[in-house]
């Protein structure tokens, strides 16, 4: 009898409960892995695919299920230090075999930029733009928005004419930086 | 609060803000000289943008001739201030040129070469501000291009037009940066034109009290205000203890009424409205007089020159001209640094041609003994000693070692945590290092940084943004195309089914293909079956057919054999003389393609001649290593200014590039062969 009722109570605890559960993984359930989020706001979001991955956003999927830290070119070491951060992961160098063209070679940002009279108007550019930052239409001239231009390169290669080339964007008083070249601060009474 | 504040006030009790510093105030240079009327510069240069904000449209071209008053830029959007002819004279040019920045880059501006008759354009003076809206004040301020004349240049007519209850305007007369008397001098010459540029601004602000800061080491100026401010009982004037940094909005504020402007805040906020004494006149000179902001006084000083004095410099006017004006003393003899600004917050200029703007209000010229610092091109940084007198004398209560080593080591979420966006930037701490750290350069290298990350930031957010709306469209372009595929699928089965005569024609003749398949299949069954021993005889047929192959691939050899000969001389040959040939080839073909081809056929001619010139180059690479080089050498070519010639070349290329590659094919196919 004892016996009895010593497993009606454990299992009704055991129902209760399991009930409990069940009912908080529906009512809180968290739709995506919230790692990939935060990965995927550390990532430049150039979408250039140099990782071997279609995009930034699938990139930090492949990254939280367990892949190298270090395929994001256009990041560069500082990215890949933020991500070693955040997984809890030793800091590794860029992997070269990732780094296409020259994109990481110059420290100024660059844009693409259409030689406009080479132009034949084919739109494989704009095939390829991941951020559909080329305007045009077939057999028209195209050109770039450089506001929203990466820079990812992605654009170069399918131009049959080799019209597309990355151009570095110029230094204005709105991008310059200050260096040491010093300014006098201090003077003597 | 704000009745025991000017009760305050007037017994002469101050608050007092934290830290700052008394640096020699070396004022005695310039203010006991009045304001020198300048003749003429020969040529101005007046740079599209003297403001924080963005430039403004031309409204002007090169050989125009433009009257004193002149508007050259047109604003478009409240953040832009447009910019006015300072003297009657013709545009002869508008290019890139060095501004007063301390990058020393290039922004575009407008070259005015004077002629020297200072003609106006039709003026609308207006004596009587009564008549006046307030909306129509604003547009005169908007329109004369008035841009804070303190330092900081935001457009004036946005920071009168705010509509909350204002507590106190407070006229900043403090000048509180060794060497500058601009304001002082003003102050001294046109006291009453700047009161009635505050009388403007009560009209629009209407405030509850008026307070005019003077440092206490600006008697005259005191004085003259004190007068021509008697009648006013709105209208207080301040004579504040002098101490470095005063004249920072946030500092003034906490010494007049002892409130604390918080991070992150606009003294707007707090029911107070800041405007320096300079901005006052301008104001006055727009709105009666119709004279927009073409000119300024600027305290020309530093013991290497023989003359320091305040000038009334037009805008545009290059720093060379102010400089022999005031006679300098060798500035050939070494590398005479020229700061624009004071000692304090200045910075040096690049070239002697940066021109006046709207913010300029010091030419520093040290001598050696004045400002060895200046002189010296490395800078005697030494280790921090931690000694702390930088936080003692931080007018932002900030931590300015701290500061320095996260600056240093980059770390922006530290700095951010520090308070960085605080700093006023006036260069106190630097002051009083014992260690001589820069420390102001550190801080400003790091908010350079940090701004640009954050342009960075949203520049990311919004390719996310964008790259997610692409694919969304193609995935839903997918869906459609699908659909649509199905569709007409659906459709053409519907119309088999259908009995019209066409419908079963089209059956019939798949029906008879697939009968004709099923024989095919079933004869060749058959032949297979009836060959009767593998081991004999073949068919004749077949056997005729083997020899005729055998002969037929001798002949072949044999060609081949030949050609192999012949291009290997013609590969030796081409690949001295290609470039020279495809030259020649290209003036062959020039001539003959100008008259009957039309420039789009041209065009559509060369792009298909680069594509396959592109194609080639690509598999010729891989054939064939040696001709790369020569590659280049031809695109390059191609490269070249003239259309015409760059199309015959591409198109030369490309013929000269196929010739190339069938001769290496074929040595190819012969080397495989042999």
């Amino acid at each position: 009898m004892n016996i009895l009722l010593a497993i009606l109570v454990l299992g009704s605890i055991a129902a209760i409960f399991g009930a409990l559960l069940g009912f908080a993984s529906v009512r809180f359930k968290v739709d995506a892995d919230p790692i990939v989020e935060q990965l995927d706001a550390l990532l430049p979001q150039t979408q250039c695919g140099q990782c071997g991955y279609p995009g930034c956003k699938p990139y930090a999927q492949a990254v939280a299920d367990g892949e190298a830290i270090n395929k994001c070119a256009p990041g560069g070491e500082d990215t890949i230090k933020k991500i070693a951060d955040l997984m809890g992961v030793e800091v590794q160098p860029l992997d070269e075999s990732h780094v296409k063209g020259d994109i990481a070679q110059s420290n100024r940002p660059k844009v693409a930029f259409v030689i406009e009279e080479d132009c034949i108007g084919c739109t494989k550019c704009i095939q390829a733009c991941p951020v559909d930052a080329i305007i045009g239409a077939a057999k028209q001239m195209h050109t770039i928005i450089i506001d929203e231009c990466t820079g990812c390169d992605l654009c170069v290669a399918p131009c049959p004419v080799d019209c597309i080339e990355m151009r570095e964007l110029p230094e204005t008083i709105h991008n310059w930086q200050w260096d040491l070249t010093s300014i006098p601060v201090k003077q003597l009474d | 609060m704000v009745e025991s504040v000017i009760e305050r006030i007037t017994r002469g009790h101050f608050w007092d803000f934290h830290g700052g510093i008394h640096p020699p105030e070396q004022k005695f240079l310039t203010s006991n000289k009045p304001i020198k009327q300048l003749a003429l510069p020969k040529q101005l240069i007046i740079p599209l943008q003297q403001h924080i904000g963005r430039e403004g449209d031309l409204l002007v071209t090169i050989g125009e001739h433009v009257l004193k008053g002149q508007a050259l830029t047109l604003s478009t959007n409240p953040m832009v201030v447009p910019v006015h002819a300072p003297t009657s004279g013709t545009i002869s040019d508008i290019k890139m040129s060095v501004i007063a920045h301390p990058s020393g880059l290039n922004q575009l501006c407008i070259f005015l070469d004077v002629d020297g008759e200072d003609a106006w354009r039709k003026r609308n003076v207006c004596y009587d501000i009564e008549q006046l809206s307030n909306h129509e004040i604003i547009e005169k301020i908007a329109d004369a291009g008035i841009a804070g004349m303190g330092g900081a240049g935001f457009p004036t007519h946005i920071k009168v037009n705010s509509k909350p209850d204002i507590n106190f305007l407070i006229i900043n007369g403090a000048e509180c940066e060794p060497y500058i008397t601009a304001d002082d001098l003003l102050m001294m010459e046109q006291s009453n034109a700047i009161v009635d540029g505050i009388k403007i601004l009560d009209k629009l602000l209407n405030p509850a009290f008026i307070l005019i800061a003077i440092e206490d080491n600006k008697p005259k100026a005191i004085k003259a205000l004190q007068q021509a401010t008697t009648s006013i009982e709105k209208i207080k004037v301040c004579v504040v203890p002098t101490k470095y940094p005063t004249g920072g909005e946030k500092q003034l504020i906490q010494i007049l009424t002892g409130q604390e402007v918080t991070s992150g805040q606009l003294p707007i906020h707090a029911g107070i409205v800041m405007q320096n004494v300079a901005t006052c006149f301008a104001i006055n000179e727009a709105v009666r007089h119709d004279i927009p902001l073409i000119r300024r006084v600027v305290t020309v000083t530093g013991q290497a020159l023989n003359k320091p004095q305040n000038v009334w410099a037009l805008l545009g006017t290059p720093i060379n001209f102010l400089l022999e004006q005031c006679s300098v003393q060798n500035i050939e003899n070494e590398k005479q640094p020229v700061i624009m600004g004071g000692p304090m917050m200045g910075f040096s200029v690049s070239s002697e041609l940066v021109p006046i703007v709207k913010t300029s209000n010091c030419i520093l010229v040290p001598s050696k003994v004045e400002m060895p610092s200046a002189f010296e091109k490395e800078s005697k940084e030494v280790e921090c000693i931690r000694c702390g007198q930088c936080s003692d004398v931080c007018p932002s209560q900030l931590l300015p070692q701290e500061l320095q080593w996260s600056a240093k080591a980059k770390d922006h979420a530290q700095l951010k945590k520090l308070n960085l966006s605080d700093c006023i930037d006036c260069g106190a701490c630097a002051y009083v290092c014992p260690s001589q750290i820069p420390l102001v350069h550190y801080y400003r290298i790091a908010k350079a940084e940090i701004r640009e990350q954050q342009q960075l930031d949203l520049k990311a957010e919004k390719a996310k943004i964008r790259f997610e709306a692409r694919k969304l469209r193609l995935e839903k372009e997918k869906i459609a195309r699908q659909e649509k595929h199905k569709k007409a699928a659906a459709a053409r089965k519907a119309a088999m089914n259908k009995a019209t005569p066409e419908a079963t024609g089209a059956k019939s003749a798949v029906a008879a293909a697939l009968a004709r398949v099923k024989a095919k299949k079933a004869s060749k069954d058959q032949a297979q079956t009836n060959v009767p021993d593998p081991q004999g005889d073949l068919p004749t047929d077949s056997a005729d057919d083997q020899k005729s192959q055998v002969s037929a691939a001798i002949a072949r050899a044999k060609a081949k054999k030949k050609l192999k000969e012949e291009a290997v001389n013609k590969l030796s040959l081409d690949s001295g003389i290609v470039s020279t040939k495809s030259e020649v080839e290209a003036d062959k073909v020039a001539p003959t393609e100008q008259p009957t081809v039309d420039d789009k056929k041209a065009k559509i001619a060369a792009a298909i001649a680069k594509a396959k010139a592109k194609k080639l180059s690509k598999s010729a690479e891989s054939s064939n290593t040696v001709q790369a080089p020569e590659n280049m050498v031809s695109e390059k070519i191609a490269s070249s200014d003239d259309k015409k010639a760059k199309i015959a070349a591409a198109v030369a290329k490309a013929k000269a590039k196929k010739k190339l590659k069938e001769a290496t094919s074929f040595a190819n196919n012969d080397q495989d062969s042999v």
